[in-house]
């Protein structure tokens, strides 16, 4: 019997194959760790990760040159996957790493918590890497059902359960949208290969069928990059998440959906640009206002950073409209690019000002507020300066990361043609400054009362001392990863 | 001797790294101690790690762990006590050396390039030291690269040695704070951010420098942080500059989409108008955006209310930062954009006004105030309204040797106030002062040569700056901002020596208690303020015009930088005619502030009670040509006193509309777009799902009509 | 003679009974229910057009959903547990805590 796609196929998905298989078997020993042992659990979790990691150059040099299309178009490994992958592998590391003592001092059990995250990962592994919107489709379930179960984990805690169910029913519902619009695309495209959907749309005229097959794949992108009117979700589940699975949510699963958001959009929609640039210029003007001044009015830290983050997702648009636009007169086209750094830096900042948010939380689960900041200048300079960093660096501040990423993105907006969405971009991150810098205010212009509820833990401080270093490396020396980037593009 | 560019700002960072990390491992070890403290002192908070449920928080609230050490004087001094004096004397040593060493590598660069600039009649090519490339996008690249050129050198030149000098200053005059270290820490930040500006070779480098200003004048002003009015200080500072900066960087991306280019090479292409002509944007536009940045940075109107407020701050950094640098670096970007500036002369007409009316506007608010440092703060904003007077007027030339002269006789008159305030116990009210003359000789004698010098008295350096804004003014047919800086040069001898007389003569005014403690202060302190005396004595013969025989050196030095604006000539007569005006208004002002306030009596809260009294007195005109002796009074009730009336409505009238104006609005805007996002963020599910299906809905129906 | 345009009509009028369920019923049950119907105008759909196409893929995709929506069954129902537990309660108008 012969199967219609060669063995070495295999060897494209080896570190998704061994990630599969190692979450599998942590699933099964948490079935016998103990309560208060599960910290080796969250070292071979990472191990795993780590081992993932490498396999990827493995792959990648075992199963040919790149890009390797494997399993008849399912799936492509190239360099846009890998750049995605590794940010994927880092950002669920990382987020372990948050989780140890968190999960450890609850009275949860962790080692369904570590294979979720790993299952999650894996996930999003898939998506990176899906050309086809079957596969595209079955990796975001992976990822979204992990991710629900990992929202109410803490299923003692009303406000965890509380996101769970809202995360739930309204993911379901934009996976169903999501699907419903794919259905009608292949109705009109005639296949699910991205591929071939580009070269249908461009030799078929313009449809209502396919027009609306697009607007509701590109609301159930949307939903899962936060972005408004499909963003509502985003605080809530935020607030109510365990506080290193918010960390998570507000960066992996963003990172895999712009993965494929670009790939659906470019390599499938590509043709029919002009038909839904307007939708997301559209988005991307509201979002950018939305999350900017809805994270203004927020005393509650995690929900503020959750607004912060929908406000990043509208500025990230901009780079798909400017991508969408076409090259310029050079022939040059840095949307996506732009986006590749910003979504690195984003990735650094945004999970080393959570990193903060789970040393400061011992006031008890998920009541964090702009005060607990209060003082930390004083009481842990070290911590202060670190979040000092980020907050710059969120704000597009120079010379961090955040500027870098920003000064991309705006300018890619303003060469495509969108220079009054630069400008709202501009605008905004002028607000966004005022939320930022309140907590910059709490630590070093307010004085603190009584002790500082701190934990000491050397693995979250560890990961945020990274995010510090990445942040102002790719602030100050931004050029290598640059042009890294720049050879992660698209086909 | 070869020193590379790039060791200029590196060696305060180097200091800023190296006094960072020594102050946090103190600041660490302390916090430890005081949480210690704090256990000890409430045995019955059990510090549990874990989540679930509130811990008896609420009941322990209040300042337990501090305030008890609270007992310093107004505006001065954490809970806590002063350094060890080895960690004091190291954060010092590597404060003014890392700052110290930047000025020698700086002069080393600065002395070959000022005589070779000199000897070569059109100037020399700028020195471009390029480090690495920063970042590169689409044709657009960025590096981090070094530019000498005469404008960047004048700010090296004086930003470095007014740094040393005011580190210097600080030594002696933080001795008794508790953030000693932090307080160089951030000091040395600031030099390092101030020295990126300076030397930045591109905007969005520029920008670094910019924003690496804003970063620590925010946190320098907030230093004494258990201080309310501190904070709300930085608040203020925070919320105006933020205006600034959106300016700022529009204008950038606007040079950008012109220039197709953000390194100073577009100013080459400025000068031979190469503008692309398919940008969306204009160059009058990119000229407002600018400028609106530098309003920000520089305190012009009608951004100018943060800076009196940042007096909050320790007197050093409103010396170094809030009036001999940070603040000027608005000038200095109007001056490096000059080629971009004369594209646009309806900008620079605006430019002129905005320059000329903040400088009136801020000089009428100063006769109001009776804090020494915020005297000095409205004089600071006015002077840099006369910087952007000349800019605007296309004299840039004149108004950067302004802001030459102005950061040494600035700067003293700042360490001065400094020094009279240590004297006195941290007052500032100068109505409590008077007296001090003979008791703080050294101080008096500095501020007195920087108080000439700012009047515009010649030969001191104030006179031969500010004389040229008004002259050029006036060659370039700006009578009326001619005739407005002349007042206002009336109104800052005035008020600088109502500032002269109430502190140094007459009786002293405060308690006998105070009277016996009044010292002067350390070497440390009165070195600085002799070294900037010296300065603003002797900084004005670099630029002598050529009515007076010289060659009007400074300027010339710059020419090559800026953009070449068609010269007015007036005849040399009209030259002295006109400073023979500006000397005359400025006797005119220090003899009326000489008579006003020498009269003070020892009980009287506002200085001229009599005239005061007076004032209430006559409803009508008719009594005050009766009283001949009273003649004085009759002056001080018509026209000074409006005038301060006037300036107490402007400054706290305006501040009140401006900044209320501002929050207030913003605060309605946001509200009302928060309450929008909240109301669709109900928290029930169900909303939420109506809002994702009206999203895709308006979608749909859009890419269906279209 | 039935064409695919039927079969298309009768899945956008399950899909938006799906929809309104989601958006009327207050029972975390019923609003599973609705998405399962939503899911199941997709099949339709996706089953229509294959056979319009003559391809083998939308069959596949069908299976594949069907499996994916059991699953996301299973977790519903698991949060539906969690959420009785805590509030002895399966109205979504209940975990509405957090707003703002």
């Amino acid at each position: 019997m012969t199967f219609p796609f060669p063995a070495s196929d295999l060897l494209v998905i080896l570190p998704e194959l061994v990630l599969t298989q190692l979450a599998l078997g942590i699933l099964l020993w948490a079935t016998v760790v103990r309560k208060g042992r599960e910290a080796t659990l969250a070292w071979v979790s990472i191990a795993s990760l780590a081992a993932a990691a490498v396999l990827i150059p493995v792959a990648a040099r075992l199963s040919g040159p790149l890009p390797r299309a494997a399993f008849g178009g399912m799936l492509t490994l190239d360099r846009f996957s890998i750049f995605f992958k590794v940010l994927v592998l880092l950002a669920t590391a990382v987020t372990i790493l948050f989780s140890l003592k968190f999960v450890g001092t609850s009275s949860y059990p962790g080692g369904e918590y570590y294979a979720l995250l790993l299952f999650s990962a894996v996930g999003m592994l898939f998506m990176a890497s899906g050309t086809h919107l079957v596969s595209i489709y079955i990796a975001l379930e992976l990822m979204a059902l992990s991710q629900y179960v990992l929202a109410g984990y803490f299923k003692r805690e009303t406000k965890s359960v509380e996101a769970a169910a809202k995360y739930f029913v309204l993911g379901a519902f934009s996976s169903g949208v999501l699907l419903y619009g794919i259905s009608l695309v292949y109705g009109a495209a005639g296949s699910l290969d991205l591929g071939d959907v580009a070269r249908s749309l461009a030799a078929t005229p313009r449809s209502s069928l396919l027009g609306v097959g697009i607007v509701l794949t590109a609301s159930g992108m949307l939903f899962k990059i936060a972005s408004a009117p499909f963003h509502v979700w985003a605080p809530d589940v935020y607030e109510g998440a365990p506080t290193p699975i918010s960390a998570f949510f507000s960066v992996g699963p963003k990172l895999a959906a712009y993965a494929i958001f670009a790939r659906i959009f470019f390599v499938g929609f590509g043709p029919r640009a002009g038909d839904w640039a307007p939708v997301l210029a559209a988005s991307a003007a509201l979002t950018m206002v939305v999350g900017n001044v809805g994270a203004l009015l927020q005393q509650n830290v995690k929900r503020m950073l959750g607004y912060s983050s929908i406000g990043h997702a509208g500025y990230a648009l901009l780079g798909l409209l400017a991508y969408a636009s076409g090259t310029d007169a050079r022939g040059e086209n840095f949307g996506l690019w732009a986006i590749l750094i910003y979504l690195a830096a984003y990735l650094l900042m945004t999970l080393g000002a959570f990193g903060l948010v789970v040393l400061l939380e011992a006031k008890g689960y998920a009541t964090e507020s702009v005060d607990d900041f209060n003082g930390l200048s004083k009481k842990n300079p070290l911590a202060a300066a670190a979040m000092l960093v980020f907050l710059l660096s969120l704000a597009g501040i120079p010379p961090t990361a955040g500027f870098v990423g920003k000064y991309f993105l705006f300018s890619a907006a303003m060469k495509a043609g969108w220079p009054s969405l630069a400008l709202l971009a501009v605008l905004m991150s002028a607000v966004s400054l005022f939320y930022y810098f309140r907590i910059a205010r709490a630590m070093y212009l307010v004085e603190g009362e009584g002790e500082l509820r701190w934990r000491e833990e050397p693995a979250v401080a560890a990961a945020v001392a990274v995010c510090v270093a990445g942040t102002l490396l790719l602030g100050i020396l931004p050029q290598p990863f640059v042009a890294l980037a720049k050879s992660c593009l698209l086909p | 001797m070869n020193v590379p560019l790039w060791t200029i700002p590196a060696l305060p960072l180097a200091g800023f790294l190296l006094n960072g990390a020594v102050a946090l491992r103190a600041g660490a070890r302390r916090a430890a101690r005081a949480s210690e403290a704090w256990r000890a002192a409430h045995p019955d908070a059990a510090h549990d790690d874990d989540h679930g449920g509130g811990d008896a928080h609420a009941a322990h609230d209040g300042h337990a762990s501090h305030g008890s050490a609270d007992d310093h004087g107004s505006g001065h001094g954490h809970g806590g006590a002063a350094l060890p004096r080895g960690q004091r004397l190291f954060h010092g040593v590597v404060g003014v050396a890392s700052c110290g060493l930047a000025a020698v590598a700086a002069f080393a660069n600065l002395v070959p390039y000022v005589k070779a600039s000199l000897a070569s009649p059109e100037g020399i090519a700028p020195v471009v030291q390029h480090a690495y490339l920063w970042m590169a996008a689409g044709g657009l690249s960025v590096d981090i690269a070094f530019r000498l050129d005469p404008l960047s050198a004048m700010m090296l030149a004086f930003v470095t040695l007014v740094g040393t000098l005011i580190h210097l200053y600080s030594v002696g005059y933080m001795q008794e704070e508790e953030g000693y270290g932090r307080f160089f820490a951030y000091l040395n930040l600031f030099m390092f951010a101030m020295l990126t500006l300076v030397l930045a070779n591109s905007l969005p480098m520029l920008f670094i420098g910019w924003e690496g200003v804003g970063l620590c004048s925010y946190l320098l002003i907030g230093y004494y942080y258990d201080k309310d009015f501190a904070v709300a200080a930085g608040k203020k500072a925070f919320v105006t500059n933020r205006v600034g900066d959106f300016g700022m960087i529009l204008g950038i991306f606007g040079i950008i989409s012109l220039f197709g280019t953000a390194d100073f090479s577009f100013l080459d292409k400025a000068r031979h108008a190469m503008v692309n002509g398919g940008s969306p944007v204009t160059v009058y536009a990119v000229c407002l955006l600018l400028f609106l940045g530098a309003c920000g940075k520089s305190a012009q109107f009608p951004l100018y209310v943060w800076l009196p407020d940042a007096m909050a701050g320790p007197t050093p950094v409103s010396a170094l930062i809030h009036a001999a640098t940070m603040v000027t670096a608005g000038v200095y970007l109007v001056a490096r954009c000059s080629a971009v500036y004369v594209l646009a002369p309806d900008a620079m007409t605006l430019v002129a006004w905005i320059g000329a009316g903040t400088a009136v506007l801020a000089a009428t608010i100063g006769l109001a105030q009776n804090d020494i440092k915020k005297v000095l703060a409205y004089s600071t904003v006015s002077q840099l309204g006369y910087m952007f007077l000349a800019c605007g007027v296309g004299a840039f030339g004149v108004g950067m040797f302004h802001v030459f002269t102005h950061a040494f006789f600035k700067a003293c008159l700042f360490l001065g106030s400094g020094s009279v305030i240590m004297a006195m116990h941290h007052e500032q009210d100068m109505r409590a002062m008077g007296g001090l003359a003979p008791k703080i000789r050294q101080t008096f004698l500095t501020m007195m040569i920087a108080t000439l010098a700012i009047s515009g008295i010649p030969p001191l350096a104030g006179f031969f700056s500010k004389d040229q804004i008004l002259g050029a003014a006036f060659a370039t047919g700006h009578t009326v901002l001619y005739v407005v800086g002349l007042g206002t040069a009336g109104l800052t001898a005035f008020y600088m020596f109502r500032l002269a007389r109430m502190t140094f003569y007459g009786p002293f005014q405060g308690t006998k208690e105070a009277e016996g403690h009044v010292h002067e202060s350390p070497a440390t302190m009165t070195v600085p303020l002799w070294v900037l005396a010296t300065g603003a004595l002797f900084a004005g013969f670099l630029g002598v015009p050529a009515a007076l025989g010289g060659r009007n050196t400074f300027v010339r030095f710059l020419e090559p930088s800026l953009a070449r604006v068609p010269e007015h000539e007036v005849p040399h007569s009209t030259e002295y005619l006109l400073m023979g005006l500006s000397v005359a208004v400025a006797l005119v002002g220090i003899g009326l502030a000489w008579r006003w306030y020498g009269q003070a009596t020892a009980t009287s809260a506002v200085p001229s009670a009599a005239a005061d009294a007076f004032y209430r007195k006559t409803g009508a005109l008719g009594p005050i040509v009766a009283n001949k002796w009273n003649v004085d009074e009759g002056i001080e009730a018509l026209v000074l006193s409006p005038f301060r009336k006037l300036g107490t409505f402007l400054w706290r009238g305006f501040d009140a509309l401006f900044i209320d104006g501002i929050v207030n609005a913003s605060a309605f805007l946001v509200e009302l777009t928060g309450d929008l996002v909240r109301f669709f963020t109900t928290g029930n599910v169900r909303n939420y799902a109506l809002a994702f299906s009206l999203g895709v809905l308006a979608f749909a129906l859009f890419v269906l009509v279209r | 003679m039935v064409t695919v345009a039927h079969y298309v009509g009768l899945s956008f009028v399950l899909f938006t009974i799906g929809v309104v369920g989601v958006l009327i019923r207050r029972n975390l049950l019923t609003v599973l229910m609705s998405i399962e119907l939503i899911l199941n105008a997709v099949n339709i759909n996706l089953v229509a057009f294959a056979r319009q196409l003559g391809d083998l893929t939308g069959h596949v995709f069908v299976v594949f959903v069907i499996a994916v929506a059991a699953g996301e069954a299973a977790i519903g129902l698991a949060i539906v547990v969690s959420l009785y537990r805590l509030k002895s309660t399966v109205s979504l108008d209940d975990a509405s805590e957090m707003k703002g």
